[in-house]
């Protein structure tokens, strides 16, 4: 794609997706529903988060052995998994 | 005032309430319209605050005073919204959302109807999360690519590499429905 390509593609996307200029606040205060979130922490965020790490540890361990079996097995893979990290 | 500031910082990095709620209430609009920007939809940006700011919550023993709080804040804020984007999988829903308030008619292009429109912003939301937040905050949003890459936590180069691939994937998608951009 070249420069000309790539300036109308960023011209049509400004025309269909203009932006938010994001100088806008909340339309409300949202410190009561942070100490409603914070109330919640010790009943139930606690004990997920820690089962949630070891569960995400074995899932990476297991991802990342069956992306190197990949490559072992089909080395041209190789760009294609480097062109999605 | 430079001397309370900072003092608040420390508090809240020792874990204390009240300084954690004043940088609550001095950031809390900062936190929203940055994720706004990637979001596109106001009551998300309203829950994903919350969020990002339940995060720093988790997070206060980690904060460094000296780099400042509002960097920090923006950077999971970002993580946050990505991670929201990466758990969408309404796609025509969220893209009529994002573009139902139309271009000003002095940006609109002639050539570009309604629908084609739609479909653009719908090819946008189709790009992986990676690539769709880069393009929004540095395409659409025009912010400067070293804010963007201070946010992602990469470089100029691979925001820029980011916002290429984006654009590729969107006019190859374009093309695959007939659409020549």
């Amino acid at each position: 794609m070249n420069e000309r390509n790539e300036n109308r593609m960023k011209t049509l996307l400004q025309h269909s997706l203009p932006p938010t200029g994001g100088a806008t606040g909340p339309e409300r205060d949202l410190w009561p529903a942070m100490l409603r979130r914070l109330e919640l922490k010790p009943a139930a965020a606690a004990p997920a988060s820690s089962v949630c790490a070891w569960d995400s540890a074995w899932f990476d361990g297991v991802l990342l052995a069956g992306l190197v079996a990949l490559a072992a097995i089909f080395p041209s893979a190789i760009p294609v998994l480097l062109y999605y990290l | 005032m430079q001397n309370e500031a900072n003092n608040i910082l420390h508090l809240f990095r020792q874990g204390d309430a009240l300084a954690f709620e004043r940088l609550f209430r001095q950031y809390q609009r900062a936190v929203y319209s940055w994720i706004l920007r990637i979001t596109r939809i106001p009551a998300v940006a309203e829950d994903l605050t919350i969020e990002t700011f339940w995060r720093i919550h988790q997070a206060h023993a980690q904060f460094e005073p000296l780099r400042g709080f509002e960097g920090w804040a923006r950077r999971i804020a970002t993580r946050v919204a990505l991670d929201w984007l990466r758990s969408q999988r309404t796609e025509r829903e969220l893209s009529l959302e994002l573009c139902a308030e139309p271009a000003s008619p002095a940006v609109t292009d002639a050539a570009v109807t309604a629908e084609i429109r739609v479909q653009i912003a719908q090819a946008f939301t189709r790009l992986p999360p990676k690539l769709r937040v880069a393009a929004t905050l540095a395409v659409l949003e025009e912010l400067p690519q070293k804010d963007v890459a201070a946010a992602l936590g990469i470089s100029v180069t691979a925001v820029k590499l980011r916002v290429f691939r984006a654009l590729r994937l969107l006019r190859k998608d374009l093309e695959r429905q007939g659409i020549t951009p």
